[in-house]
């Protein structure tokens, strides 16, 4: 047997296995090995254990640690173990104390000499040891003791040594970037090496190097490629070959490589296109390594400078993948379709049914990969069916960590594409309701942000609509049990500014609902907070209104028990409810203003309106007040308080300055004059900073995507939900022509298709032609249907803008004109110039066109047989151009979209795109005719705005 | 970079663990635990990927592969390939299953310190180091040439190399 091949252990050991093996019970393996360490421990301390028993003792103890339990007290005979000269006491000394120990393990510093000792060793196995050891236990103070040892191994003569050598010096690199920063060049110069292992382990830490900076290995390509053909071409040694593919890892990282140099590097690509291509030719897909170069030739396309053909070539082994039994490459297709359509979104449409069969697989890596890349796609119009099925998924799965995740993209997939108010407070309802203690508490505080804002539409009737549904919903999940508190709080404060504000609900209803809430989660003293507050705000909003208050007995009840709260925060706002019921409805309008959640308030930081009263004290006799500076200086401390300033941290001298003031969980717009307000600063509970601090702890990149994404959103939010006269006047002032500005403002405006009324349309439009298919052709076409028909968006815009310029009247020229069935006197409209300039959301469905004549006929052609198909409900499929007068506009939006675009592979999705805009603008549009015919009058005058820029569509479909 | 190397039998106990950043001793045993845990509820149709990041942090991978009663896991982070790691995986099985002859989980429970052995000439400081089944054969057999009659070394004194003579038990 082969364990007698020189490891063998002795009889003890061996039974010492077994019976663990046999053990029936954790505890009686435990027990088992407990006892194997009263034995080692009593061993191992006698003075003249042969050194061969040493070694196997040695070797338990590792095994008895990697059964858990602690064998600390022969660390330090692992250590003397490492002194020994003879090789295989030696190298058990080393895999101990690597297995043992930690970089700063206060035992190193006796290893330290041995190895640096053993690296110059003349036997190349003690080398190796040493090498070995050195990548696990060398920390940051101690590679200088080792680094000139390590460099000059670089040059040893067995390519293993060198091999090693150059990866423990990556290790290095790894740990303490700065102290090797120096001998970088030595893995350019290793590059070189005339074995290939060698040159193949440099791999390593170049793509180190050029992930952190990528311009100064540009030089490097034409090697990399070099080397890459080379490797392809089967000129490595046979001994290279794995599973008949050549240096298979080489190709692998060497790919890599190519990707992060390629990145939006024109001419660096170009030095790629025919290796790529070749290996694409190549690449045995049959086998496991063959897929997995041809993965990473994906990675690599998806990330250099696009190249048709490539991409071609990319999709066609994707669709490989997708269409494979085994999970891992369907896995790797999802994966590599997910990074391919950033760059030409279109391939994804070609794969919807074996998307949508990964996402129904009971696979739970893939349904997740799937969920990712659907992350990746999601657009305004298929929003709703990826949130929804995101939120399947999320109250199907336990896993908190994932739960969290998902969570928080659909808040932030909700929050960026929402079709409508209702939709957004619906999902996060769902959020809140799964997941509530999950999702950032910052969400929640967005929420009521932009329940009190509204989102951003000029009519208050809509955003009091808005709320009206709010409350409704939320008197509806009112009563389910066990709520998270995050949501409870939402739902408290919600019903508090809002819950009568429509006079559907009565005071008395809501402030019972409250009263429930209160008592249901009465050990949770935010929710118990916010509850009160929320009562307070009621009565005072029925006072102010002249109505007289009744309390009812369970809030009675509640604001007794409250007042005698351990809580001082609880007991404070009991009595300021008492004392708010107590006032005449004056006072109390102006403590408590109704719906003044968002006003901005001036604080008058001079407190003039004390003037009087200080005036009155003065000429009582009082003393002036003397300011704090002429006072420090009377008292000559102003030193010190400088002194005290700077060293505040290490002094415990008084302290002079404030506290620092409390974070508030409110957002801060939230005006502190009004009572209501104020009060309503809870402060966030322990628990939920805690919850936030330890995910940090834990998952550092998913707190920073908090930070970044979970955080109040602000410009997202005012963006998106921006009142159109916002927006525009946001856009007159950028008037730069940059197409960065103009695609910005003109995707911004394009969610702004919340406009309910547009929504509604499109999506009824849209419903029809679903229903003809199967269950799944019908998710497809939701997800998918989507990604052609990014346009709609545009056109919505349009509309929107139309509906807008009524009350922004500055430019409404720039409102080109979505489709009107009667509006059809100008045949191909080229938008005016001062389009750019203006950033006005139209842009987004006509981008500055390039005058072709002939790509304007065809565009006039082309469209209608999209348009046509419309109304039979299949894409495509009929030619009849009858419609044409109808349609004439699209060509303005389509194909003047297509000629901007040198990826002619989007023409199609582009005209769906168009003939969706139609069908839901078909019955609107009054200012449609006047500005068709400003366009046309524009193009008279043979302004031709000449700008390409194909990555405006790029990111607008993307 | 790979991360960790783990072995474990499908009952869950480890026969070998690695860990390329170093782990204290409780945490390895809670990471081998929850590794396990996944495991053990995936069917045998499924992928051999699993995203980890619940149980190792963010940007790592597992791959697993299963072998009669052994599974054999690598974490690795974003910068391997999850197929290539399979392959790897494959590597360091053909190879051990080349040295013991037909390998099975009492080889390897055994010979605890030879798997390391081959280990540590497959993957060096959480790098891929050879991919070769043959070459890394070729190299433990340089090694354990040693483990057997002891290698003396040039700066050895007479009462060290009795020492060190000693050879294995069989």
């Amino acid at each position: 047997m082969g364990s007698q091949g020189g490891f063998g252990q002795s009889k003890e050991f061996l039974d010492l296995v077994k019976s663990i093996g046999e053990a029936r019970s954790k505890a009686e393996e435990d027990r088992i090995v407990l006892h194997e360490i009263e034995t080692l421990k009593r061993r191992i301390s006698e003075p003249d254990t042969p050194k061969r028993k040493m070694k196997e003792y040695i070797i338990r103890l590792v095994y008895v640690e990697m059964l858990g339990h602690d064998a600390s007290f022969g660390y330090i005979h692992a250590v003397k173990m490492t002194h020994d000269d003879s090789l295989s006491l030696k190298r058990t000394g080393y895999l101990a104390v690597t297995l043992f120990l930690n970089e700063d393990h206060d035992l190193i510093i006796l290893i330290v000499n041995t190895i640096q000792k053993d690296l110059k060793s003349d036997n190349y196995l003690v080398v190796c040891a040493a090498l070995n050891a050195v990548c696990r236990l060398i920390n940051e103070e101690t590679i200088p003791a080792v680094l000139p040892q390590v460099v000059e191994l670089l040059g040893h003569s067995k390519e293993a040594v060198r091999k090693k050598a150059i990866m423990a010096l990556h290790r290095f690199y790894q740990k303490s970037p700065s102290s090797v920063q120096h001998l970088v060049s030595n893995f350019r110069k290793r590059l070189c090496d005339n074995d290939p292992g060698v040159m193949g382990a440099t791999l390593c830490p170049l793509f180190d190097l050029i992930t952190i900076d990528v311009n100064s290995y540009k030089d490097l390509v034409i090697s990399f490629v070099s080397i890459l053909k080379q490797v392809a071409e089967r000129r490595l040694p046979k001994s290279y070959d794995y599973h008949q593919m050549p240096a298979p890892f080489v190709q692998i990282r060497l790919l890599k490589i190519m990707a992060l140099l390629g990145s939006g590097d024109k001419q660096a690509s170009e030095n790629m296109y025919t290796v790529v291509g070749d290996i694409f030719r190549k690449c045995d897909s049959s086998s496991n390594i063959g897929n997995a170069i041809l993965y990473e030739c994906i990675c690599c396309v998806s990330s250099i400078y696009p190249n048709p053909k490539l991409i071609e070539s990319a999709a066609d082994v994707i669709a490989r993948f997708l269409k494979s039994d085994s999970h891992n490459l369907k896995y790797m297709g999802i994966d590599a379709l997910g990074r391919l359509i950033k760059t030409s979104p279109e391939i994804a449409e070609q794969h919807q049914l074996a998307v949508i069969d990964c996402l129904e697989d009971p696979d739970d890596t893939l349904k997740r990969k799937t969920f990712e890349l659907l992350y990746k796609m999601t657009k305004c119009t298929n929003v709703e069916v990826i949130v929804d099925r995101m939120i399947d998924y999320m109250i199907s799965i336990n896993d908190n960590h994932y739960k969290t995740e998902i969570a928080s993209r659909c808040v932030e997939l909700a929050e960026q594409f929402a079709p409508s108010n209702h939709w957004f407070i619906q999902t996060m309802n769902k959020v809140f309701e799964h997941a509530g203690d999950l999702v950032n508490i910052k969400v929640a505080h967005n929420l009521m942000r932009l329940i009190a804002e509204g989102f951003g539409e000029d009519d208050d009737n809509a955003d009091s609509q808005l709320r009206s549904s709010a409350v409704e919903s939320y008197l509806r999940i009112i009563g389910e049990p066990k709520l998270p508190s995050v949501f409870l709080q939402v739902i408290c404060w919600v019903l508090g500014e809002y819950g009568t504000a429509d006079g559907k609900f009565s005071a008395s209803y809501i402030t019972g609902k409250l009263c429930d809430v209160a008592e249901a989660y009465s050990n949770d003293e935010t929710v118990k907070a916010y509850a009160v507050t929320s009562l307070m705000k009621i009565y005072a909003f029925e006072i102010a209104t002249g109505r007289k208050v009744d309390m009812l007995p369970e809030c009675q009840s509640l604001i007794e028990e409250l007042s005698a709260s351990h809580s001082t925060d609880l007991q404070q706002r009991a009595y300021e409810l008492q004392a708010v019921i107590g006032l005449d409805a004056r006072a109390v309008e102006i403590i408590m203003p109704s719906d003044a959640s968002c006003e901005d308030i001036e604080i008058d930081k001079n407190l003039s309106f004390l003037n009087g009263y200080v005036q009155q004290a003065i000429e009582k006799g009082a003393q002036p007040y003397i300011s704090e500076n002429e006072r420090s200086g009377m008292l000559n401390i102003s030193n010190f308080r400088n002194q005290d300033q700077h060293e505040a941290s290490s002094m415990h001298s008084l302290r002079f300055e404030a506290y620092e003031l409390p974070k508030p969980s409110m957002p801060s717009r939230i005006p502190p004059v009004s009572l209501a307000s104020t009060t309503e600063l809870v402060p966030v509970p322990e628990p939920s900073y805690l919850r936030e601090t330890q995910k940090v702890a834990s998952s550092p990149s998913v707190s920073n995507a908090d930070s970044s994404e979970l955080r109040l959103r602000l410009d997202g939010v005012q963006k998106k939900w921006g009142r159109p006269t916002y927006s525009s006047s946001e856009t007159s002032t950028s008037s730069s022509t940059s197409q960065k500005t103009v695609n910005e403002v003109s995707k911004v405006d394009g969610t702004g298709t919340v406009n309910s009324k547009a929504h509604d349309n499109s999506y009824s439009s849209r419903k029809p032609q679903v229903e003809i298919s199967s269950e799944k052709q019908k998710l497809a076409a939701s997800l998918f249907g989507g990604s052609s028909k990014t346009d709609k968006r545009g056109s919505t815009v349009g509309h929107k803008a139309g509906k807008a310029s009524s009350h922004a009247v500055e430019k409404p020229q720039t409102t080109k004109a979505p489709v009107k069935s009667t509006a059809v006197e100008t045949i191909v409209v080229q938008p005016p110039p001062d389009l750019l300039d203006l950033g006005e959301p139209t842009v987004v469905s006509s981008s500055p066109p390039s005058v072709d004549p002939f790509k304007q006929l065809e565009g006039l052609i082309e469209p209608t047989q999209v348009t046509s198909s419309v109304n039979h409900g299949v894409v495509g499929a009929n030619k009849s151009p009858d419609l044409m007068g109808l349609y004439v506009e699209t060509a303005e939006s389509g194909p003047s979209t297509d000629d901007a675009n040198p990826l002619s592979g989007l023409t199609n999705s582009d005209f769906k795109n168009a003939h969706e805009g139609i069908a839901t603008q078909l019955s609107k549009g009054p200012n449609t005719k006047h500005s068709l015919e400003k366009d046309a009058l524009v193009r008279q005058m043979g302004v031709t705005p000449t700008s390409h820029n194909p990555n405006l569509f790029k990111d607008l479909l993307g | 970079m790979i991360k960790s190397v783990m072995v474990m039998n499908t009952q869950g106990k480890p026969r070998l663990s690695k860990f390329y950043e170093y782990q204290p001793v409780e945490k390895q045993q809670e990471l081998i635990r929850s590794v396990f845990g996944v495991l053990c509820s995936r069917a045998d149709s499924v992928s051999n990927f699993i995203e980890a990041d619940s149980i190792f942090g963010p940007d790592t991978r597992l791959v697993y592969k299963h072998y009669a009663t052994l599974y054999f896991v690598f974490v690795f982070d974003s910068s391997e390939n999850e197929l290539a790691m399979l392959d790897l995986i494959q590597v360091f099985v053909e190879t051990l299953d080349k040295c013991f002859k037909n390998v099975c989980e009492l080889d390897i429970v055994f010979s605890y310190s030879k798997l390391h052995t081959i280990l540590d000439e497959i993957i060096f400081g959480g790098q891929v180091l050879e991919t070769s089944s043959a070459e890394v054969i070729k190299a433990v057999e340089e090694i354990s040439k040693c483990w057997k009659r002891p290698q003396v070394l040039s700066h050895l004194s007479p009462s060290q190399f009795l020492v060190g003579e000693v050879g294995s038990i069989g």
